[in-house]
């Protein structure tokens, strides 16, 4: 497979290809800043103490917290989106 | 990745569409990020089995309050004359 990107020479095939690689590792980066800020986050509400392990209710409460931590993400992805609809029949 | 030279004249309009949207896609997924992390800290007490709905509502408030901020500062800044000759490609979107 050629490794240089000049345009133009991409068969059909091999744009695609590029265009899923893209993708796939845009997914991977949003998983990771979504891993991050959800472990930041959820570990800060729910380790107080830490302590030898990571006790039952502990993990009780991470597993909530990521839960709602996925909603609230949701919830403002929907409340973001809606905001910009407006605007733009606003403008 | 360095792109060839002469990628610049014959620039594929279908990756550079592709690009494009790609771009506004995840200029909006990180912003989300990043409003997430802020309104869960302004909102958010302990977590429980659901989001109660004063959480959602503090939460729907927090992105509209804080888009009213962003747009009130840049509209602000617009009319210091200094700030007008830098920023013209500052919009919230």
């Amino acid at each position: 497979m050629e490794s240089t990107l000049s345009s133009g020479q991409l068969s059909g095939v091999q744009k695609d290809e590029l265009m899923e690689q893209v993708k796939q590792q845009i997914a991977v980066a949003n998983a990771q800043e979504l891993l991050t800020k959800m472990t930041e986050k959820c570990f800060k509400k729910c380790i107080n103490k830490p302590g030898t392990s990571l006790d039952s209710s502990e993990q009780k409460c991470v597993a909530m917290c990521m839960d709602r931590y996925m909603d609230a993400w949701n919830l403002v992805s929907k409340a973001y989106s809606n905001r910009l609809q407006r605007e733009r029949h606003r403008v | 990745m360095s792109l060839d030279k002469n990628t610049a004249v014959s620039v594929d309009p279908q990756l550079q569409h592709f690009i494009e949207v790609e771009t506004q896609k995840q200029r909006f997924q990180f912003l989300v990020h990043g409003l997430t992390d802020t309104c869960w800290e302004l909102c958010v007490d302990k977590p429980s089995s659901r989001l109660d709905n004063r959480t959602e509502n503090c939460l729907n408030n927090c992105v509209e309050r804080f888009i009213d901020t962003t747009n009130f500062i840049v509209n602000r800044l617009e009319k210091t004359q200094q700030f007008a000759a830098v920023s013209s490609d500052l919009s919230f979107e």
